[in-house]
């Protein structure tokens, strides 16, 4: 695979970028829209869908250590 | 990438055949193997000339690569035998919320952000008074052999239990008694670890009105942010996190305006009214909801912790200091150092503790990550990868301290009753000690970092923001050494608050459930009444602590920061009991000394440690000892120094007979703990192993690659099933 030194830096960025989508669970919003079209299934606004999954949270707590 | 289907047939596993080692493979690894031992050679060798802090840094990076390459991938075909074509908890039991096939690489980083804290900056800075080379050696060879091979294969026995946290295996394999055991000995370690953390925390942003001001103002922006990803951009994290980011900084910033104006009195903050502040922030911190306080403050300082660890590791490359500490001090072999009593052994490894070896990782690798594990090869990368990460930054710690000027090192870590508190009675006092620095020197240094004194800044946060601060604009230029240290303090101190927060309502969780098995309405979360009385029982037990550390005549830091260290590793001592006992009912006794030697050693470490803060004679290291000799002096009606008055003497007392009570039923839970092990290890060794509670083998349906780079078998893998089955990626991109 040969590319040029712009794809290669464009690849680089796109996957930082994907990266700290992820991480962060941005990209979890995209996951379930593609989910809900897939099952043809009328999604809840972004809101109510980022509200029910911090509220999971709540009873979910990770430690963080030492 | 992961890739799921529903077909069954299974694709090439990374457990293939032993292959003959390839000629590049033989000279790359070979060049590695050359620099890591000039590395080490040097570091063993130099004595009394300048020597470069990037030998430390290389030796670390050659010596984890070796390790990786080699002693991870041992015990993962040959001790552990992990199986790709078993079906994980996160792929059978897959819910959406806790249990999730998760891309490898992300759960890399969730994984080193919950084990990453602050205790392996601070204690190879305390251990520095040991000299650069036990540090060194302890941490990388710690490490490699014992921390995170427990890392790895406690997440791998949980994996294989649909992620069973660490108490319910102990219950469950090793018995009742021993269950009991390490239920109540998790529980008081992490009260012991929030308060001597929150301990450092103090110490740093005591007379500080700088760091209190820049720390102060977290509050808020944690606060705005929540509101913002709660009503006005749901979801938006990353935008979030770069606006909290940029008010961060300039928080910072603002924080040194403040230093010279009217506010600065009033954010002169005692360290008795910081301990409140912390204690009523904790409590608040915990009751509140999540996406409030916590979660917003999770992202920052995740964050900012990865944002300093990659300029720490360019700033030490760039400016490559030279080590100014001895190899070795004399205060190794005598014990009588300043900063911490005790030899360096058993005191060395005690006290760096989690950068090598942190029994704290124990509850996380049994936790979250292993019901998010995609793959079962997985355990390698996440568990044994994610400590070696930890434990660069241990290294990386350690040489902030190493090199700035020793005498300051000294200045700033003993207490105040032996540095008296001046510049010119600290000048003298490590002068004594046999190093050399004029007042005006140690004035100049405070200046430099705009801070109004340096002396006896214990705790470990001062020194390493200071020697940060010195490879920052070594590195960098620009003059912003007041800038920088004050970065440091802001990044240890949110996340050692982000600790707090997390691990108060963790502690809230366990007390909720434990006395939810016999009190059933108090187990119910979402009581309020039963929160708020949880939550003030755990921050009452930690903020005690605190305050027993804050007021201690005798210096909080070096009374407890032993207590702590001992604490974590007599839990990794559980884990590692936990880890033995489980291959030998596996029938793989003859592999039971990969976690066998770590516990072995651990267990001298710790109890050597334990005997002598328990039972010396000397009162410098026995707890007892301690309390016996001011017992003494206060009914003969004298006042020993550095206690000032009878209230002082009574104060000494019933602070180290407290201390030794804990550290004496610490290690006593341990001893029933192993005991109780041992007589399973016999049973089963006997019986050629025993029954467990592993779970069946399912078959697995995904592929994915079990490595942080997919080799080409494993890319091609992926793309013949992802095209043969038209799957779409879980958890990955293509």
């Amino acid at each position: 695979m040969s590319a040029g030194p712009a794809v290669r830096v464009r690849r680089a960025v796109d996957g930082v970028r994907w990266y700290l989508k992820e991480v962060t669970g941005e990209s979890r919003w995209e996951a379930y829209l593609a989910r809900c079209e897939r099952d043809g299934v009328d999604p809840m606004t972004r809101r109510d869908y980022e509200r029910h999954r911090i509220d999971l949270r709540e009873h979910n707590p990770q430690s963080r250590c030492c | 990438m992961s890739t799921t289907t529903d077909a069954s047939p299974q694709p090439a596993h990374p457990t293939g055949p032993p292959r003959r080692p390839g000629v590049r493979s033989v000279l790359v690894w070979g060049a590695v193997a050359l620099v890591g031992a000039v590395c080490w050679a040097v570091l063993a060798l130099s004595r009394g000339e300048d020597v470069s802090a990037l030998w430390m840094l290389f030796a670390a990076l050659s010596s984890y690569a070796i390790a990786y390459r080699f002693y991870s991938r041992f015990i993962a075909r040959r001790v552990l035998e992990v199986d790709d074509t078993r079906a994980t908890p996160a792929e059978r039991l897959d819910n959406g919320v806790d249990f999730e096939v998760t891309d490898r690489r992300v759960l890399f980083g969730h994984h080193f952000a919950a084990i990453a804290g602050a205790g392996p900056l601070v204690g190879p800075v305390l251990a520095a008074q040991m000299g650069y080379l036990p540090g060194t050696i302890w941490i990388i060879v710690g490490v490699i052999l014992a921390g995170a091979v427990q890392d790895m294969v406690v997440l791998f026995f949980s994996v294989r239990r649909d992620g069973k946290s660490l108490g319910q295996m102990v219950r469950e394999e090793i018995g009742v008694v021993g269950g009991i055991a390490a239920l109540i000995a998790v529980f008081a370690i992490m009260i012991i670890i929030l308060a001597v953390l929150a301990l450092v925390v103090v110490n740093a942003l005591a007379e500080s009105p700088w760091g209190v001001f820049s720390i102060g103002l977290t509050i808020p922006i944690a606060l705005f942010m929540g509101f913002y990803l709660r009503c006005l951009r749901p979801g938006r994290v990353l935008e979030v996190t770069a606006i909290g980011v940029v008010l961060l900084l300039l928080a910072i910033v603002a924080g040194g305006w403040i230093d010279g104006s009217a506010l600065a009195d009033d954010l002169t903050l005692s360290k008795e009214t910081l301990t409140l502040c912390l204690v009523a922030y904790g409590f608040i911190a915990s009751v509140l909801p999540v996406w409030m306080l916590l979660t917003p403050r999770d992202y920052l300082s995740t964050f900012m912790k990865v944002g300093v660890i990659v300029l720490l590791a360019v700033g030490l490359v760039i400016a490559a200091p030279t080590i100014q500490a001895d190899a070795v001090t004399s205060f190794a072999t005598d014990g009588d150092g300043p900063v911490f009593a005790g030899k360096v052994f058993p005191f060395v490894f005690i006290t760096i503790a989690c950068g090598a070896l942190s029994g704290f990782h124990a509850l996380i690798a049994s936790g979250t990550t292993p019901k998010l594990l995609a793959k079962e090869s997985q355990v390698r990368m996440i568990g044994y990868g994610g400590m070696l990460m930890e434990s660069f930054v241990a290294i990386s710690a350690l040489i902030a301290a190493v090199v700035i000027d020793q005498g300051l090192y000294y200045s700033m870590n003993a207490p105040a009753g032996a540095t008296g508190g001046t510049v010119e009675s600290a000048a003298e006092f490590v002068a004594n000690l046999g190093f050399t620095i004029t007042p005006d020197q140690l004035a100049a240094a405070a200046a430099a970092v705009e801070e109004e004194s340096l002396i006896s800044r214990t705790g470990g946060a001062p020194t390493l923001a200071f020697g940060l601060s010195q490879v920052f604009s070594e590195a960098f230029g620009g003059g912003l050494q007041a800038f920088w240290y004050h970065f440091a303090i802001m990044f240890e101190a949110l996340f050692i608050l982000t600790a707090v927060d997390a691990g108060t309502r963790v502690g809230r969780f366990m007390l909720q459930d434990t006395v939810g098995n016999v009190w059933k309405r108090f187990g119910d979360t979402s009581w309020t009444v039963g929160t708020w009385i949880a939550s003030a029982v755990v921050v009452g037990a930690w903020g005690s602590m605190l305050y027993v550390g804050v007021t201690d005549p005798l210096g909080g830091i070096n009374q407890l920061f032993p207590l702590f260290g001992i604490a974590n590793q007599l839990l990794a001592a559980i884990a590692l009991t936990l880890c033995v006992t489980l291959l030998i009912k596996h029938d793989k006794l003859r592999w039971a000394w990969v976690p066998g030697i770590p516990l072995a050693w651990d267990l001298v470490v710790t109890m050597t440690a334990s005997w002598q803060k328990v039972f010396s004679d000397n009162p410098a290291i026995g707890y007892f000892a301690q309390a016996d000799r001011y017992r003494e002096a206060r009914d003969a009606g004298e006042v020993l120094a550095p206690a000032a008055d009878a209230g002082q003497m009574d104060q000494v007392v019933f602070n180290s007979t407290l201390n030794g009570v804990l550290q004496a039923a610490f290690a006593l839970l341990v001893i029933v703990i192993v005991a109780n092990a041992v007589v399973i290890w016999v049973r089963a060794a006997r019986a050629g192993g025993l029954p467990t509670t592993e779970v069946p083998h399912t078959p697995s349906r995904i592929v994915a690659p079990a490595d942080f780079f997919a080799t080409a078998e494993e890319k091609e893998a992926m793309r013949a099933w992802e095209e043969s089955h038209g799957a779409e990626p879980v958890g990955g991109r293509r």
